[in-house]
Formats: structure tokens, C-alpha cells, sequence
């Protein structure tokens, strides 16, 4: 596990003037922002103000009525998720989406499915090339097990771990893939204290240590100043704020939006 | 005590058949978490497919093309009806099940015919007798039996290496627990229910060539459905090894019962053992011998 340290390089993905809505409720409108390489982006804003939205428009499980989105150079067209995660976006989900009968390490290996190259064939003959492709994923799913300090908890059913180590898995699972842009949606939603502080530390580490480029919705506004590198923030859909922490913790549009105006 | 022998051994050749069918069940429910209400009526169409194709072709040769009926079958069915209804409830998909059976099985007989077909896999009839060291004349069983019984284990090996050791089953698993993670780890949902239908349509293609050959192809087979009901729910839903020793209890149980039992309670035991026994698994161990455990959280 070597560091390769921050770098803070081009822009990885580019969000254009994007614009979403389900029926009649505009759940983004004329949104843009983008996000450089290796760097730790936040997206934050009041309920219901389209977080989610835009994550899910970056994955592949939306596509936006309007607008461009830019990836690693190339405009995107109307891409589903399977496609997103080939093109290395990972993702982890705000209620949790597990695979709640496997073990930790089955669930942390699926994320490794698409690095698996050996045919039906050979994996079902468990030989020579196939059997040492299968060693390289044990390991590589180990060193993340060690990475997430989740080793006493390997073999058992993730249905069965506490809220705090199943959102630790899930994102276990997520880095598996070893993605080039990592998408978080509020990882420390309903943790502890305790728990929020390692959550943030292996936030940090994964960053500092793999270079992973993260984009992240938080909810708990110490965390997302003391993460991120940059912050955007919705209201209803539209972006009205964005910049360094200190900026947007100064603008008085999200004053405004997490404190209400006073009239 | 040959006698015993005999009617536990009869027991678990009718259990294989069984077993067979619940297979098919097990991988669309695996794969999807849907319970697949048309395995019985695919179970008759492939044989019904199959059974009219040799009249025109050698056996050799309609086995293959039943083989591709049965995928092109899968992929209008993941077209028409699963496409759209991506991301619904597990009842949803259940019903549309219900619907597909319905069709199936009026469309199948509206172009094969509703008559009885014999279908002659050239395996003799007539019963042979093995063990004859071990037993004063031998056990009975019929060859069709240990065919059906050696078609069996090899399915059971196939699926049970496909599923626990190839990437296709780990997608697989990853598809049956939660649709949007699987798409989020980059497993392509359509791909996977194309695979996963056509392997089933496959399995009711074993199903249904070896139920014809010892029943002669008809609609009593889409029946037969039924009886891998209570098969499913001791095994456990999400258990290929569970399908199949399943299928083996209930086989078994049926013929010890009905010979051993029949006198006491006056027969027909064959026909309810089954339910009976599924019932008192839902009460004491819902998710069968071999069946994910049912995780709940509090």
C-alpha cells in the first residue's frame, strides 16, 4: 500500500448546467459544477434540496433531461450503472444497500467483479490462471478488510452487523473496485461519534493513500468542513454556493438556507 | 429387508424428478428474487417443443434446437415482461410469473397440440435388478429412474460449480439480494436475467424430457410444478444442494409413508405427505435445510 500522496490535478468530471425533474417536481435545475482529480469534493445542502438526485445522476441510475456531463475528458451519453461502475465510478448509498446474506468478505469481493477476467470455464476448473487470479482478489480484498480494521468481522452475514460496520463494508465494497471516482452518499448518516471519527480518518486515508478522487453528501456540517477541499451547495434543486469551506461557510446564501432568513 | 430397500430406493429415483423441477425454481429465485410461477409451464413447453421436434428430426438434433427455443424464450421474456418492471416489488414480478404460465401454456399447446406425445429417449422399460449380491434376488428399479438419476447429479455439479465459483454466480447472488448495489458494482441486471432464464428454461427442458419420457408429455406435467413447491420450502428457496436432497426427502418420505403408513390411515398418504411436511417447515424452520438465513434486524 504505497502512498502516492495528494495531488490535486485536472478536472475529472464536469457537470453541466443540469436539469432533472420526475414529472412535475423539478428535482435539479440548471445545476453546474465539477470535480478535479484527487481532490475531496462535498455536496451539501437542506433536505430534499437534490443531493441524491445528482449522485444518482452521476452513476447512471438518472439521466437528466438537460445538460452535459463530462468524464475523464468525454462527454457522457445516457449511461447506466453498470456502465458508470466499468468506467470506474464506485458508490456507496445512503440506506445502505448490502448484500445482506453474504459474509463481509463475499460482499467486499463482489465489488471486485469487474476486475475478474477469467472465463466461466476455466474459474469452474479453478486452474492454473483462473486459480491465481482468484488469489490476487482474496488479497487485494484482505488488504481492504486490514484497511477498514473489519477483520473480526469477515466471515459473518453483514445483515447481522451493526449500522456503523455495515456503512464501513459498504464502503469496503465500493473501494474494491478500485474506482477512479469514488461517490459517497452521507456515509455518517446515524453514527456515533465514535464512529464518525473513523468513518472520517479512512475517508481521509483513502484519499491521501490511493489518490481516489471523492465526491460526498454530509449532512453533519463539522465533517464536511473539516474533509473537504471544496463544497457545493443545493437548495431546492438549484446550486446557490460554491468554494472552499471558509467561502461558502461565509456566504450568506447558506446562511440563509441552513438558518432561514430573517424577515 | 430387500423390500424396504426397494421402496427407499424408489422413493429417491421419484424424488430426483422432483428435484429437477425445483431447480429451476431455485435459479430464477436466486438470481432475482422472484418466485417464478412459470417453471411448470416451461417444464411443458420445452418437452412439448421437444417431443414434436423428433417427429421431424433425430433426437441428437432437437435437443439443441429446444436448447435455443428455450434461450430465445428467455430473452422475450426478459424483453417483454422483466425490462419493464425493473426495480418493482417481488409481488409484482410474481404476478407477472402468473401471467407468463397462462401464455405458455395455452401457446404452447395452441402450436405443439394438446394430445399425449410418447417421447422414446431409447432407454429401455423394462426394470433391471442391481445388488444381487447384497440382496436374494436383487432390487427393482426402473432404468429410466437411474437415467433421470444420473442426468440429475450432473445438473446439481454444473450449477452448484457455476454459482459458487465463477463471477457469473457471485453477479448472481449480488442480483438476488439488491438490484440497485448490483448495478452500482457494475453487474448489467438485463444480462444477468437473460443467463439466468435461459439456464432455467434449460433445467425445464431436463425436466420435462425426463417426466415425458416416463409419463409420456401431456399437460399433467405443468402440474408437477406443484409438487416442487413443498420441495422449495425444505430446501430452501435459495439452495441448489437444498433442491435436490429436498426433492430426495420428499420422494422418500412419500413412498415409506404410503407403504408403511397407508394401512394405518387407509392411503392416499402420497398425495398430501408432501404438504404436510412443508407446512410444518414453514411453522419451525421457514427458510428451509439449506436456505440463506432470514436476517431481521430490530
Amino acid at each position: 500500500m504505497s502512498s502516492t500522496g495528494r495531488v490535486i490535478g485536472d478536472t475529472l468530471l464536469k457537470i453541466e448546467n443540469i436539469s432533472l425533474s420526475f414529472g412535475g417536481v423539478r428535482a435539479l435545475s440548471n445545476v453546474s459544477f465539477d470535480v478535479r482529480k484527487g481532490e475531496i469534493r462535498a455536496i451539501i445542502g437542506p433536505n430534499g434540496a437534490g443531493k441524491s438526485s445528482m449522485l444518482n445522476c452521476i452513476n447512471g441510475f438518472y439521466h437528466p433531461q438537460q445538460g452535459r456531463i463530462t468524464y475523464k475528458g468525454s462527454v457522457r451519453e445516457q449511461m447506466r450503472p453498470h456502465e458508470a461502475a466499468a468506467q470506474g465510478i464506485a458508490r456507496t448509498f445512503q440506506n445502505i444497500a448490502l448484500f445482506k446474506g453474504m459474509s463481509t468478505l463475499d460482499n467486499i469481493m463482489s465489488g471486485r467483479l469487474l476486475k475478474m477476467k477469467r472465463g466461466f470455464f476455466w474459474q469452474a476448473l479453478y486452474w492454473g490462471p483462473a486459480e491465481r487470479e482468484e488469489l490476487e482478489h482474496r488479497e487485494a480484498v484482505e488488504r481492504i478488510i486490514d484497511f477498514l480494521e473489519i477483520q473480526a468481522v469477515r466471515k459473518m452475514p453483514v445483515g447481522k452487523l451493526p449500522y456503523g460496520l455495515q456503512k464501513r463494508v459498504e464502503l469496503g465494497r465500493a473501494l474494491a473496485a478500485e474506482p477512479d471516482l469514488l461517490l459517497l452518499d452521507e456515509p455518517m448518516a446515524g453514527m456515533n461519534v465514535e464512529e464518525k471519527e473513523d468513518m472520517c480518518r479512512f475517508i481521509l486515508d483513502v484519499n491521501d493513500q490511493f489518490g481516489t478522487t471523492i465526491a460526498l453528501i454530509e449532512h453533519d456540517m463539522g465533517v464536511v468542513m473539516d474533509l473537504s477541499d471544496r463544497v457545493v451547495v443545493l437548495e431546492y434543486g438549484q446550486k446557490i454556493a460554491d468554494g472552499t469551506p471558509d467561502e461558502v461557510r461565509a456566504d450568506q446564501r447558506v446562511i440563509d438556507a441552513y438558518l432561514g432568513v430573517q424577515h | 429387508m430387500a423390500f424396504f430397500f426397494e421402496v427407499v430406493l424408489g422413493g429417491l429415483l421419484a424424488g430426483v424428478l422432483y428435484s429437477l423441477v425445483a431447480l429451476g425454481f431455485v435459479l430464477i429465485f436466486k438470481a432475482s428474487g422472484v418466485f417464478n410461477f412459470a417453471q411448470g409451464a416451461m417444464v411443458l413447453f420445452a418437452a412439448l417443443t421437444l417431443v414434436r421436434l423428433t417427429e421431424w428430426v433425430p433426437f441428437w438434433l432437437a435437443f439443441p434446437i429446444t436448447c435455443a427455443v428455450m434461450i430465445v424464450l428467455a430473452f422475450i421474456i426478459e424483453r417483454i415482461v422483466l425490462r419493464p418492471l425493473v426495480n418493482q416489488e417481488g409481488i409484482i414480478l410474481f404476478m407477472a410469473t402468473l401471467g407468463i404460465a397462462f401464455f405458455l401454456e395455452g401457446f404452447g399447446q395452441t402450436i405443439w397440440g394438446s394430445d399425449i406425445y410418447t417421447l422414446n429417449l431409447g432407454i429401455p422399460k423394462d426394470p433391471a435388478f442391481i445388488m444381487e449380491w447384497l440382496f436374494d434376488g436383487g432390487l427393482l428399479v426402473d432404468k429410466l429412474d437411474l437415467f433421470a438419476a444420473a442426468v440429475a447429479g450432473a445438473l446439481v455439479v454444473a450449477l452448484a460449480l457455476f454459482f459458487q465459483k465463477t463471477r457469473i454466480g457471485l453477479a448472481l447472488r449480488a442480483v438476488a439480494d439488491d438490484h440497485q448495489a448490483a448495478q452500482s458494482i457494475g453487474v448489467p441486471l438485463n444480462y444477468i436475467w437473460l443467463v439466468v432464464w435461459s439456464a432455467a428454461g434449460i433445467v425445464a427442458l431436463v425436466a420435462g424430457m425426463v417426466w415425458g419420457a416416463k409419463l409420456g408429455v401431456q399437460f399433467s406435467i405443468a402440474l408437477v410444478a406443484l409438487k416442487a413447491l413443498p420441495v422449495l420450502i425444505l430446501g430452501g428457496f435459495t439452495s441448489v444442494p437444498g433442491a435436490i436432497i429436498g426433492g430426495l426427502i420428499i420422494g422418500m418420505g412419500e413412498k415409506i409413508s404410503e407403504v408403511y403408513l397407508g394401512p394405518v390411515f387407509g392411503g392416499g398418504i402420497e398425495n398430501w405427505f408432501a404438504y404436510m411436511l412443508a407446512l410444518i417447515f414453514l411453522l419451525f424452520r421457514p427458510q428451509g435445510l439449506f436456505g440463506d438465513r432470514i436476517i431481521e434486524r430490530v
